[in-house]
């Protein structure tokens, strides 16, 4: 199935601005920043999504995407990833997927471990869940509207098995908040 | 009044040209062009291709001529040019059953199907040094050419496999790993391990391969035989999706039979180490195949104690970029360091100098 | 901003970029974990930086602002060279002065000037394995990673204690992450560790020739390893700084002459320059 909808309108710098973007957030989690979309979108994908998709995502990565048939031709032949179970995946878009069912890398190697692409309704800083870990001074607050049910209590389980684990990037409009593996969270 | 030292550009600048300068050398002499490199020090743009893993003759020879006659340097230069080049797939295994031969020679039987081929080779020369040579504007004598013998040459170790007595290998699917994409990882699989061997230096493969034949790895080897021509090359492009032929390319093949003692489980048999280089180059060809064979030690249940039969050791040294790279770099200024191991030196002896006193 | 049309921006292909950018990001979630990656051959020889210049070429923007530093000196042939292939091949704007910078690229040095949270340190990094010296096998360290079991570095620096009364290690001195991963900080001096905990500035280290890229997050704990009865402690010469005048700053030795006469000057040279021309300035 061909695709009519477009990848980023520069692939090489819109791809630089929105990997700092995803940078910055993994860097200091809780920090909300803001990507560089392409002009139009498949239906099924947020704005955030698709461009991580476009910054992160190529034929070495597979990807588990549960977006409907529009989203997959797009990725397909924009990022030119398998598309993949679960388990096998390298990306995962799909909010119905469990942080426990995703690959989360050897003692070893760690950095085998899965990155969850989350749609998420709202980020908004200075309020919401309480984050500490390395990237934060302190404290910083992230209220994220629309998380899954029981998304704390899995998180949980998924920092208490460091080093192995699976880093979250929030999607949300044009936003992007990240979570990786070392952050703590509680309830604001 | 100290002034620190600037100027590293004009430094650097003044130093480029200079170099390009004595690259030329006396301007009186005729420049040397390309294809004369190309042709006549054929073999130093042979083992710059093997090397520099990338196969053509004219831009091995180009390096050769940038590079001064350094052929590390030049295989640097090629490596670094190839790495910017897009990747469109892998090749069909190349048949090499099939080669246009050159040379092709058995230590291990007196004649064989194919003949035994001797072609242009040093091996018997007496090394005197042909002056006559010094005086240029000779051209050899053509040689005659003999008629080339009908049907295949067909490989020496498949003879001895079609009887059972050498161990098949056993051909994988699979696309071959690639250590210029993903780096190495342990155990490293054969085919990564003869990637990194047939990249590797020509100098430490030699001084490991004879490491292996002196004791260190326990080796017995016979040259099965050693090939040296034309091959094809072979390529699905995926929207055709049936192989063509891309082209030929000069390569040297190196099977070398080792013995192999037998288990519980398998009779005894000759096992092999095998040895695939771009161009003419049975040195690296040969040496190749020992240390491939030594490497094999733990697939093969033997104690890998030899320095040729330990992964780690071999490959992690093996790339002459990589290694030169880091030996060159200790004349990188190391002021800082040196700085922070003056002053711990100073303290120390200031401690141990009390101490005596005391 | 023009750079060279011959070759994609930042020099890198994109998909080499993506596949760098992903093991950085990885890094930075495992922070002094060690991650392998394809590292390219560049067209400078490896040990002159390359896994630091592929890193700074799969961050770089147009926008940022690149200082290159090596011993602290912005004028050291090396960092001449790489500034100019960065200018080339991705145009970007360079400078000196290290408040001006939002990328900077080190080899042995954290600049003298506190680094802020708009900047990012790449490390060039000649062996990321800090256990090298005492298991050479990539094997075992990974194993040992894995089981966070660093006894082996813990007796060497006891043994040195032994030896010498105090710990003979003054450059790249062994760090802990975060409480969890042992990490080499690359060959700067001890007395630059300290500057690495709890650093506003992302930190990310590259190693071309060994293929591994790690980060240390910001505000991440950065402890230099050492004993109750013996911590650590940064050596710096015990001088003023004959140019600035600076006590605090980290100094190189000069030999002015050869019967015995030296002189010391700081070794970040931007740091230096700017003390001088602030007093000249006050004069």
């Amino acid at each position: 199935m061909e695709t009519r909808y477009p990848g980023f309108a520069d692939p090489v710098l819109d791809a630089q601005a929105s990997f700092r973007a995803v940078l910055e957030a993994m860097s200091r989690p809780g920090r909300v920043q803001a990507v560089v979309a392409p002009p139009e979108l498949p239906p099924g994908l947020s704005p955030a999504a698709a461009a991580m998709l476009l910054t992160l995502v190529d034929a070495a990565t597979p990807l588990h995407l549960t977006a409907g048939a529009e989203a997959e031709a797009w990725v397909r032949f924009h990022c030119g990833c398998p598309l993949v179970e679960v388990q096998d995946a390298v990306f995962v878009l799909d909010p119905a997927a469990r942080l426990e069912a995703l690959d989360a890398g050897t003692e070893e190697e760690p950095e085998n471990g899965a990155t969850l692409i989350l749609e998420v309704a709202g980020l908004e800083e200075g309020r919401g869940w309480r984050l500490r870990g390395p990237g934060i001074r302190g404290e910083h607050r992230l209220q994220v509207r629309g998380a899954p049910e029981g998304f704390l209590a899995a998180w949980a389980r998924n920092r208490a098995r460091f080093p192995r684990g699976v880093d979250v990037i929030l999607c949300a409009g044009v936003q992007i908040a990240a979570l990786p593996r070392t952050v703590q969270i509680e309830e604001g | 009044m100290y002034v620190a030292t600037k100027g590293g550009e004009q430094a650097i600048g003044a130093a480029h040209a200079w170099l390009a300068e004595t690259r030329r050398g006396d301007t009186a002499l005729p420049e040397i062009e390309v294809a004369q490199i190309a042709e006549q020090l054929g073999l130093a743009a042979d083992r710059v291709m093997a090397e520099g893993s990338c196969y053509d003759r004219g831009l091995a020879a180009l390096a050769v001529k940038q590079a001064k006659g350094d052929l590390i340097e030049a295989a640097f230069l090629l490596r670094a040019y190839r790495t910017t080049l897009p990747r469109f797939g892998a090749s069909a295994p190349l048949e090499t059953g099939a080669m246009h031969i050159r040379r092709r020679i058995s230590a291990t039987y007196k004649d064989l199907p194919g003949g035994q081929v001797l072609g242009p080779t040093f091996d018997y020369t007496h090394r005197l040094l042909d002056f006559a040579l010094a005086a240029a504007g000779s051209a050899p004598e053509p040689v005659p050419e003999a008629e080339p013998e009908p049907g295949n040459t067909p490989r020496v170790t498949e003879l001895l496999a079609r009887e059972g007595l050498m161990q098949r290998e056993t051909p994988s699917a699979e696309e071959p790993g690639d250590l210029t994409r993903e780096p190495l990882s342990f155990p490293a699989p054969r085919p990564v391990r003869l990637q990194a061997l047939a990249r590797g230096d020509e100098g430490f493969l030699l001084g490991l391969g004879y490491s292996t034949q002196r004791g260190y790895g326990n080796s017995h080897p016979f040259v099965g035989e050693i090939r040296v021509g034309e091959v094809a090359v072979e390529f699905t492009p995926p929207e055709l999706g049936f192989p063509i032929e891309i082209g030929d390319i000069t390569v040297t093949e190196c099977q070398m039979v080792n013995q192999f003692k037998g288990s519980r489980t398998q009779p005894p048999q000759f096992t092999r180490g095998y040895g695939l280089v771009f161009g003419h180059g049975e040195r690296k060809a040969m040496a190749m195949s020992l240390v491939d064979r030594a490497l094999r030690a733990e697939e093969m249940g033997e104690e890998p104690v030899a320095p040729a039969q330990q992964q780690e050791f071999v490959l992690y040294h093996s790339d002459n970029v990589e290694a030169t790279g880091f030996v060159e770099h200790l004349k990188l200024p190391h002021y800082v360091d040196f700085q922070s191991e003056l002053e711990n030196l100073r303290t120390m002896r200031e401690t141990a100098l009390n101490a005596a006193a005391e | 901003m023009t750079y060279d049309p011959g070759y994609n921006f930042a020099y890198l292909d994109e998909s080499t970029k993506r596949m760098i950018r992903r093991a950085i990001l990885k890094g930075v979630a495992i922070p002094g974990h060690q991650v392998p990656f394809g590292s390219r051959e560049m067209p400078l020889p490896y040990g002159w930086g390359t896994g630091g210049i592929q890193v700074t070429a799969s961050i770089l923007g147009p926008d940022d602002t690149l200082k290159v530093i090596d011993q602290g000196a912005d004028d050291t042939t090396n960092a001449v060279s790489i500034r100019a292939f960065f200018r080339r091949v991705a145009g970007v704007a360079t400078t000196e002065r290290t408040a001006e910078a939002t990328v900077i690229q080190t080899r042995h040095r954290i600049p003298e000037h506190p680094l802020t949270e708009q900047q990012i340190i790449v490390y060039q990094v000649p062996m990321p394995e800090p256990l090298f010296r005492l298991e050479p096998r990539i094997a075992e360290t990974k194993r040992m990673h894995a089981l966070a079991d660093y006894g082996l570095m813990h007796v060497r620096l006891y043994e040195d204690i032994a030896r010498h009364g105090h710990i003979a290690t003054s450059y790249n001195y062994p760090v802990m992450v975060n409480g969890r991963y042992l990490m080499a900080p690359s060959p700067i001096p001890a007395f630059d560790n300290p500057k690495m905990d709890q650093m506003p500035a992302l930190q990310l280290f590259g190693a071309g020739r060994e293929k591994r890229i790690y980060a240390v997050p910001p505000y991440t704990g950065v402890r230099s390893l050492d004993f109750d009865d013996h911590p650590f402690r940064p050596i710096r010469a015990p001088h003023a700084c004959a140019l600035c005048g600076s006590r605090e700053s980290y100094l190189d030795e000069v030999i002015t002459d050869d019967s015995g006469g030296k002189m010391f000057v700081c070794s970040d040279t931007s740091y230096c320059t700017e003390r001088q021309t602030a007093r000249e300035a006050a004069e």
